[in-house]
């Protein structure tokens, strides 16, 4: 399956919100092509952590290598070229409200990697109809449902040719009917190899897709593991709880 | 009564003329209002404490200075102080515009901060710089929303811009001024005068209202 090598490595990562450490010495490895999930209660710390991973948030402490080169946050240049390497998605889909769906796929390749406006409107249609939107490509945001604009703004993410992308909980704002259109892309850009950490509630879906868990707590990494042991035989108590209250909910998977 | 509609009617192309001299400094002013006053709500948004605390000092003098005093200030005493030779003219839309962009600049201000903080977000994490974002994604929105508010800036300064007839510009105001000191004709010229201010008070703020339908985001009901 996945090849073994590592594709992005974190160590210490550490955020403080005035007096509050909203994320402690967070370290993950991820090898190309693997699925990373993190699970834990909300407010547990799995959106700074995935905002500090591509300094949307910018993290007090903590190093970061993309494919063995360390990412220096001070060089500005070096974090814009770094982004465009990361997708991201956000819960709230942040779609560029005054630009079509189109554009919106468009813009950062024409603005951002400096293609030509032609190749760029090629590879947005065909990024649209990758996700199923080529018929809505000329549709504003405020004209799609929530399950298209998320799809657009995988799109917009795939569009950039990224070497991972990170999910930040990609489905928590839809409608239940709307999630599994959502989730079908997902498992359409897994299965093409993409390597991704994703944070999410989404426990089946997340258990039959990811390689491994990592379980979040107040900022903490408390476990990490293979879905169905930390699903099943979590070694640390706060783990096993939070596990059977999420599975009780969404389901069991195995 | 009928000699004063005649003297009217003969004294109107001079008034007429008048307003294109009105419409050159309001249009001057304000876009020197827009280009200072979008800087000025950037760096406000975005800016570090001593930039902002600098904004406000600028804010708090061009909206605490009366028109009046500002335009002598810079004419009479700036110009001649520095040894500059500007026409009346100039310096008025410059006064104007400084005034109007702090003004403006709360409009676009207001704007910016209204949009969901997660779109520039989503474009820094696109790989945007600071200044593509704002340029690309948080200007153009910010500024279809600040029509409304441009376009009551634009009233205004359309009727302060009377007050520029103290430095002798040609515009409406003077030109009635100087045709009823002439003819005695008071109450049919400043009439007049008046009539062709609400007509472009109406023509601009339409004009912006078009626009503001046209540059519209469908979708969106507001």
């Amino acid at each position: 399956m996945a090849d073994k090598t590592p594709i992005l490595r974190i160590e210490n990562m550490t955020k403080r919100y005035g007096d509050k450490e909203v994320l402690k010495d967070a370290s993950l490895s991820i090898n190309k092509g693997e699925l990373k999930v993190l699970i834990g209660p909300s407010g547990g710390g799995k959106s700074t952590f995935l905002q500090c991973i591509n300094f949307l948030v910018k993290p007090d402490r903590g190093r970061l290598w993309l494919d063995g080169r360390e990412i220096i946050r001070a060089r500005k240049k070096e974090i814009y070229g770094y982004r465009q390497k990361v997708g991201m998605i956000f819960q709230d889909f942040n779609l560029f409200d005054h630009l079509t769906a189109l554009r919106n796929v468009r813009i950062a390749l024409v603005r951002v990697k400096g293609m030509n406006k032609d190749e760029a409107q090629d590879r947005a249609i065909r990024e649209l109809d990758r996700v199923g939107l080529k018929s809505y490509m000329h549709q504003y945001p405020a004209e799609l449902s929530g399950g298209q604009k998320q799809r657009v703004s995988i799109a917009r993410a795939l569009a950039m040719d990224p070497e991972i992308m990170l999910l930040d909980e990609p489905t928590s704002a839809l409608d239940p009917e709307l999630i599994s259109e959502v989730l079908d892309v997902i498992r359409d850009v897994r299965s093409d190899g993409m390597t991704m950490i994703m944070s999410t509630h989404q426990i089946g879906f997340a258990s039959e897709m990811a390689d491994e868990f990592v379980f979040l707590e107040d900022g903490f990494i408390v476990e990490t593991g293979p879905p169905e042991k930390i699903l099943y035989k979590a070694q640390y108590a706060r783990t096993r709880e939070f596990c059977s209250k999420i599975t009780e909910l969404y389901g069991n998977s195995f | 009564m009928m000699e004063s509609l005649i003297i009217l009617y003969g004294a109107l192309p001079y008034l007429l003329r008048g307003s294109l001299v009105t419409i050159a400094v309001v249009v001057g002013a304000m876009l020197l209002g827009l280009v200072v006053g979008i800087c000025i709500a950037a760096g406000q948004v975005y800016g570090g404490k001593w930039l902002r605390r600098i904004i406000g000092v600028y804010i708090w003098f061009f909206r605490g200075v009366p028109l009046l005093v500002l335009l002598f200030l810079f004419y009479f005493g700036l110009c001649s102080l520095l040894n500059i030779n500007l026409s009346a003219f100039t310096v008025s839309i410059i006064v104007l515009g400084l005034i109007t962009s702090a003004y403006q600049s709360q409009i676009f201000r207001g704007a910016i901060m209204s949009l969901p903080e997660g779109q520039l977000k989503a474009a820094h994490a696109l790989g945007m710089s600071d200044r593509k974002a704002v340029m690309l994604i948080v200007l153009p929105q910010a500024l279809r929303l600040s029509i409304p508010g441009w376009s009551n800036e634009y009233s205004i300064v359309l009727k302060d811009s009377a007050v520029t007839y103290a430095l002798g510009v040609a515009e409406i105001m003077a030109r009635a001024h100087f045709v009823a000191s002439r003819t005695y004709e008071q109450l049919p010229m400043y009439f007049a005068a008046g009539i062709i201010f609400l007509i472009l008070t109406y023509l601009g703020t339409k004009g912006l209202r078009i626009l503001e339908n046209k540059v519209k985001i469908p979708g969106y009901s507001s």
